[in-house]
């Protein structure tokens, strides 16, 4: 034990271990409050973990050529030992990761954790975001189905919508007047070496700003402004070991729904393999129906909302760039939606059903019908960011409590 | 509220009949992928009538031994043919060039062709040629309409010829529409036996589609059962650190 302490004392003389330790989970105080919706943040890391390790392993076999690379991901799923699973617990993961980071997102939206002081830590959380979005983009291209072939055609020829220098900008992007080999090539060094980077160093810094300016709980109060005489948070417990073990009995319940995915229903459907991507990408067959994963879906129906190409790819980077805007356009004296009043819930209830409903409608044929609900759908998912500041400030609010409350 | 979820569920009711993508429902193809006699008897039909045009370049002859239980000299008698060794992948010699001469179109690798199609779409593509002079070939197909291929089980299935019905568009129009197949030449089986080829050969490529679903689904119980064992302990401890908190 002495030569353990000892053998600290000479790592912290010369590396601040114990000071991290302290900082980041023994000495963090966190609100006891959290509830169901504080997991995902911790299972966001984890999925993290999970695409890095098994990334790795699939770039060991992985073949990044427009002639080999269809072929190779079935060589991982039937010829490498354990190549499925691994490439099963990819595909899944992704899927996976936007669930998870969704429903982060979704804590943040009804508690109000993007409010003052935690601005920053929200929009480093939207750039985390942005990143993961393009991360998932790149390396859907990668097993060279079809869909992976036509999705990347159609999304990077938006870019081609811009004005004056659009086509020449999406030339620059593909490398090539179609996506090619080239593309194929620069999207795999930019999914598995350029965006991880930018997604790990992000995610320290989002952690370092949480830890600053500590966790929001779901009644939005701070939890700083009632300390005892050691200046400890009253209603704040140690992050390790209480949120570590809670956290723990997340991760458990994850792995469980995970693995249930993974060994019995790995295309779900085909919302997380599609179908069409069983066949390898052929340049001079267009599919029928080109749409992308469920998870971009929401945006894509905004974009097809719109008649005009240009004005659709700028409404559906606007339904993300507002989102950013969140600190800023709530105007409520309270976070919490425990205590904002009617307006606030109505209109996060037609968020919620907005933001579905688009996500359905991405995913089916733009018939006329279903292009004006998703016109309606995306007319009503702006009108949550854009009345809030309206509404948030002439509805009454409820009384905060002056501690965290448990329900 | 009601009139919304009324018009919303009218609005997709459409969609669901269009989902099969044809206008002929699919059959459903009640594999049973357990049955490994079944996929044996698929296997054969495979090589012996689809692997004169078809590949399944990803598959190994081997793999298929170990996951349907068949030494190598069963693989040597029923499935490995010519030069081939087996260890080789389940390539053919037509060249796709020649393939689209003769053909139009070079015959697809059918490796994946039951993760992209379906099982239920493939049973029932394979039992709904008919006879139609108009086609290269002489049929045709309902749920394919004018696919290159030729009715390669006929010498099973025998010829099937069309029963027409004759309908009223909505613009006054009379359309002649097939109503069902009847069966004009029988074949060396009858309709159920070859039903039942057409399943196990269904069974087969959905199989060689994903071989490693035998070892996936035989793991899951396990780490299932592990990771609840896990989600019991971890929540017994979290109540036991948590006792203390307010």
């Amino acid at each position: 034990m002495s030569a353990m302490k000892s053998l600290l004392g000479w790592i912290d003389a010369r590396f601040p271990l114990t000071k991290l330790w302290n900082e980041h989970l023994a000495q963090y105080y966190a609100p006891k409050n959290l509830n169901f919706w504080y997991f995902f943040g911790s299972l966001a890391l984890l999925v993290l973990v999970i695409q890095i390790v098994t990334g790795i392993f699939l770039a060991m076999n992985f073949k990044p050529d427009a002639g080999l690379a269809f072929g190779s991901v079935e060589y991982i799923m039937r010829d490498v030992n354990w190549g499925w699973l691994i490439r099963y617990m990819h595909s899944t993961g992704a899927s996976a990761f936007f669930v998870v980071v969704y429903l982060h997102m979704f804590r943040g939206l009804i508690y109000g954790s993007y409010r003052g002081p935690r601005e920053l830590l929200w929009l480093i959380g939207m750039v985390i975001y942005v990143a993961l979005m393009a991360e998932a983009f790149m390396g859907y291209l990668l097993p060279w189905g079809q869909m992976s072939y036509w999705g990347a055609q159609v999304i990077i020829s938006l870019f081609g919508a811009i004005p004056y220098f659009g086509e020449d900008l999406a030339l620059w992007i593909r490398g090539d007047y179609v996506v090619s080999d080239a593309t194929l090539n620069r999207f795999f060094a930019f999914h598995v070496i350029a965006v991880p980077l930018v997604l790990l160093a992000l995610v320290v810094v989002h952690i370092m700003a949480l830890h600053e300016v500590g966790s929001n709980n779901p009644d939005g109060i701070e939890i700083k402004k009632k300390k005892d005489e050691r200046g400890i948070p009253l209603d704040g417990i140690p992050f390790h070991p209480y949120y570590t073990v809670k956290d723990l009995v997340g991760v458990a319940v994850f792995l469980f729904l995970f693995a249930a995915v993974i060994f019995y229903a790995p295309e779900m459907g085909g919302y997380f393999l599609e179908h069409d991507n069983f066949v390898p990408a052929d340049p001079l067959k267009t599919p029928e129906h080109i749409k992308p994963l469920w998870y971009f879906t929401p945006f894509y129906a905004i974009l097809r909302a719109v008649p005009n190409k240009f004005l659709g790819v700028v409404a559906m980077g606007a339904a993300i760039f507002v989102l950013f805007l969140l600190p800023w356009l709530d105007r409520s004296p309270v976070r919490s939606i425990r205590y904002k009043g009617v307006l606030s819930r109505i209109a996060l209830a037609v968020f919620v059903v907005s933001f579905l409903a688009l996500g359905w409608l991405g995913m089916q044929p733009a018939t006329p019908t279903l292009t004006m609900f998703a016109r309606l759908f995306a007319v009503l998912y702006f009108a949550f960011f854009l009345l809030m500041p309206i509404y948030t400030r002439i509805e009454r609010t409820r009384p905060v409590p002056e501690r965290v409350t448990f329900k | 509220m009601r009139r919304i979820v009324l018009s919303a569920l009218l609005l997709a009711a459409p969609l669901w009949a269009q989902a099969g993508g044809g206008a002929v429902p699919l059959d459903k193809a009640n594999i049973d992928l357990d049955n490994r006699q079944s996929l044996w008897h698929g296997a054969k039909l495979f090589v012996n009538y689809c692997m004169g045009c078809h590949s399944a370049q990803y598959m190994r002859y081997n793999r298929v031994g170990k996951d349907l239980g068949l030494s190598e000299d069963d693989l040597k008698q029923y499935l490995v043919f010519g030069e081939k060794k087996v260890g080789d992948t389940m390539t053919i010699a037509m060249r796709p060039e020649d393939a689209a001469r003769w053909f139009g179109t070079p015959a697809p690798d059918l490796s994946l062709v039951a993760r992209s199609r379906g099982p239920d779409w493939l049973y029932t593509y394979l039992r709904t040629f008919y006879l139609d002079p108009k086609r290269p070939f002489g049929v045709n197909n309902l749920v394919f309409k004018d696919v290159a291929m030729p009715h390669v089980l006929w010498e099973l299935q025998g010829w099937q010829k069309p029963v027409y019905r004759t309908v009223k568009r909505a613009d006054g129009h009379e359309e002649k529409i097939i109503e069902r197949l009847e069966l004009a030449v029988p074949g060396k089986l009858s309709p159920a036996e070859y039903d039942k080829a057409v399943r196990d050969l269904v069974a087969f490529l959905t199989y060689v589609g994903e071989p490693a679903q035998f070892e996936r689904k035989r793991l899951g119980p396990w780490v299932l059962a592990y990771l609840a064992l896990l989600i019991v302990v971890f929540y017994v401890l979290k109540k036991e650190y948590w006792r203390d908190v307010h």
